[in-house]
């Protein structure tokens, strides 16, 4: 089976570490062994730890010229048999996209930790951001999936590291580790654990590495030097690989494919938590550190006797619509509170059958403070 | 002759995608000869492109593991693919606009670590696959897409570009110089550093026919009129602006 059980390679137990330094020995506890990257406020401390952390690991590190050298390198690593990922924040997620609809096209699977930081352009480079929620999933052209999950603390920035590796080589996708800054830099306890659950991608000798009979399969993923052959484009190709340009179907089932092979497995990707949602009335729908505020002012406000619970979205690509749906059957409000103008919470609309949705954003390169949405809470209640 | 190369097809790709004319069918089947003459299993290597008519040669024609790029980034995916599977022999080939244009940046930085990477670069002088544009290798003065009165502004010098970003084994060959060619590519596959072939390879098609070389023996003499051996024309002292020497460049 492509799932085992495997000794992480780092150190175990009581830990007090950043965000940063748990996504680089998630990383090497998934089993990556390239890594490719650029400088890049707020994520280069996941660089710096896995420029020490990889060579000791078997794996190799390299600094680009830039983020576009960087993406490209880890997507030809991948094509040579390595778990690859690299790190970024805004600016690099924006220049590395056309190689992540190349990645998404090939079926190359790769992580990338976005370290989110205050944008638009340079913005405020040493401030948090939340505001590549669209960028990661809609960047590139034409319709691609990818998988994204957003850490709330430095825990998760472990765990989720190690889920995006597991999620891009089974989907053989783009995984994105959509972080943000007052995670990357925050410090806290974590207890890392010895051995983790790893997937290691799956290899059917003999058969076509870009199609499956099925029409939402994941095809075998070779690699590089077995004799296969490959024939590795990024455009349009049939089974074997071979370009086919002008044919109008096997364009038609390629894209189709690779968005239904993600989208077939949503109820395996997305992960959420509900907070007091039983008896709510008014519903926070928050993601990444936002959500610690969030579960802070939901408190108080039920300390106060307020009927308002909360759904946290672990999985913000494929957007977990159904659980949206699933609380918006009974009578609530809802409320996005979230670091840009409305991105999830356009979304929350889409999916809350009219219920009215209130958006929340704050863009001052600040963390969302508990008071805030409390006062928001109180106010639409 | 075709037949001596069949081993090294797949058998899947009946037809040359290259016009007639172009230089760049010459250059496929030179790559293989040496490949062959080095005695190499060409199932151990890995073929890079990037996007272009150039990036064409190798995939889908070669019989071995190719990786058909995007525009420009070859050497870095190539770069990438030789780290993480080092008993990978890593060719790039690619076009003059892809790998010096667009993919300058990661040429130059290739050059300078110095990662065994071989880097083949066709150079047709024009952008072909998008109807014959400027290219930052087209010769100053000559008619394009996009300078219908003459190129203004002057080309690159890709080997001595390269030789400066520190690869070890630089060389410009031709189409026109076969034998010579496949001595120049078979060096720089054995260099286990990095190491550069640019191959000067006609396009009557789109560079030609703006230029008054809109045959394929006119495309080629232009390019047998502007290139001088190295030797030859150091003992020559001057030559034109825009004349192009042949041969390897030493680090003298």
């Amino acid at each position: 089976m492509p799932y085992s059980t495997t000794p992480t390679g780092v150190p175990a137990g009581h830990r007090y570490m950043s965000g940063n330094e748990a996504a680089a020995e998630a990383a090497i506890a998934a089993g990556c062994r390239f890594y490719a990257g650029y400088p890049i406020t707020p994520s280069s401390e996941i660089m710096e730890n896995l420029a020490k952390l990889l060579p000791a690991h078997d794996g190799a590190f390299i600094q680009m010229e830039d983020e576009i050298g960087s993406i490209s390198a880890v997507c030809g690593a991948s094509w040579s048999g390595a778990k690859a990922m690299t790190a970024t924040s805004g600016p690099g997620v924006s220049l590395m996209q056309e190689c992540l609809g190349y990645a998404a096209f090939t079926e190359t699977p790769l992580v990338v930790v976005d370290v989110q930081r205050a944008g638009p352009s340079t913005g405020q480079a040493t401030k948090v951001g939340g505001g590549d929620i669209m960028t990661v999933k809609y960047g590139s052209h034409g319709d691609y999936q990818v998988v994204a999950f957003a850490p709330w603390s430095v825990a998760e920035m472990f765990s989720l590291t190690v889920e995006a590796f597991n999620a891009a080589e089974m989907l053989r996708v783009p995984a994105f580790v959509l972080a943000e800054e007052a995670t990357g830099h925050l410090f806290e306890r974590v207890d890392t654990p010895s051995e983790v659950r790893v997937y290691d991608r799956d290899y059917r000798p003999g058969e076509p590495p870009f199609d499956t009979p099925e029409p939402d399969g994941v095809p075998s993923m070779p690699r590089f030097g077995q004799g296969e052959n490959l024939l590795v484009t990024g455009s349009t190709h049939n089974g074997p690989g071979f370009r086919k340009v002008e044919d109008p179907e096997v364009h038609d089932r390629l894209v189709r494919r690779l968005n239904r092979k993600v989208l077939a497995r949503k109820a395996e990707l997305c992960r959420y938590e509900t907070h007091f949602v039983e008896d709510a009335r008014l519903v926070v729908v928050a993601n990444g550190f936002t959500a610690r505020s969030a579960l802070r002012a939901v408190k108080l406000a039920r300390q106060a006797g307020l009927p308002v619970g909360m759904l946290r979205l672990i999985t913000i690509w494929p957007f977990c619509r159904e659980i949206v749906e699933e609380i918006a059957a009974r009578d609530v409000r809802f409320l996005v509170p979230e670091m840009n103008l409305g991105q999830v919470a356009d979304m929350v609309r889409a999916a809350s059958s009219g219920r009215p949705v209130e958006a929340l954003g704050q863009v001052n390169g600040k963390t969302i403070a508990p008071a805030s949405i409390l006062q928001a809470i109180e106010g639409i209640l | 002759m075709v037949r001596a190369l069949d081993h090294h097809l797949r058998p899947e790709v009946k037809a040359t995608p290259f016009c007639p004319g172009c230089g760049h069918g010459i250059l496929l089947g030179l790559i293989l000869r040496t490949i062959d003459a080095l005695e190499w299993d060409i199932g151990e290597m890995l073929f890079v492109s990037g996007i272009g008519c150039a990036a064409w040669i190798p995939s889908p024609n070669y019989k071995a593991d190719t990786l058909h790029t995007l525009h420009g980034r070859a050497v870095a995916f190539a770069t990438g693919a030789k780290l993480a599977n080092p008993a990978l022999k890593v060719l790039v080939v690619s076009g003059d606009g892809d790998l010096a244009s667009i993919g300058g940046n990661h040429l130059i930085h290739a050059a300078r670590r110095g990662i065994d990477l071989t880097v083949v670069c066709a150079n047709n002088q024009i952008y072909g696959m998008t109807g014959g544009q400027v290219a930052p290798t087209t010769p100053k003065g000559s008619r394009t897409a996009t300078t219908a009165d003459g190129n203004p502004y002057p080309p690159f010098d890709l080997c001595k570009l390269v030789k400066a970003a520190g690869a070890t084994y630089v060389a410009r060959g031709s189409v026109l110089r076969p034998y010579k060619l496949m001595d120049e590519i078979g060096k720089a596959l054995t260099t286990p550093s990095f190491s550069f072939v640019e191959v000067l390879s006609p396009c009557p098609t789109q560079y030609g026919r703006r230029n008054r070389l809109d045959t394929p023996a006119a495309a080629m003499d232009e390019i047998r009129d502007r290139c001088r051996v190295r030797v030859e024309a150091g003992e020559a002292g001057s030559c034109a602006a825009d004349m192009l020497f042949l041969g390897e460049y030493g680090d003298g």
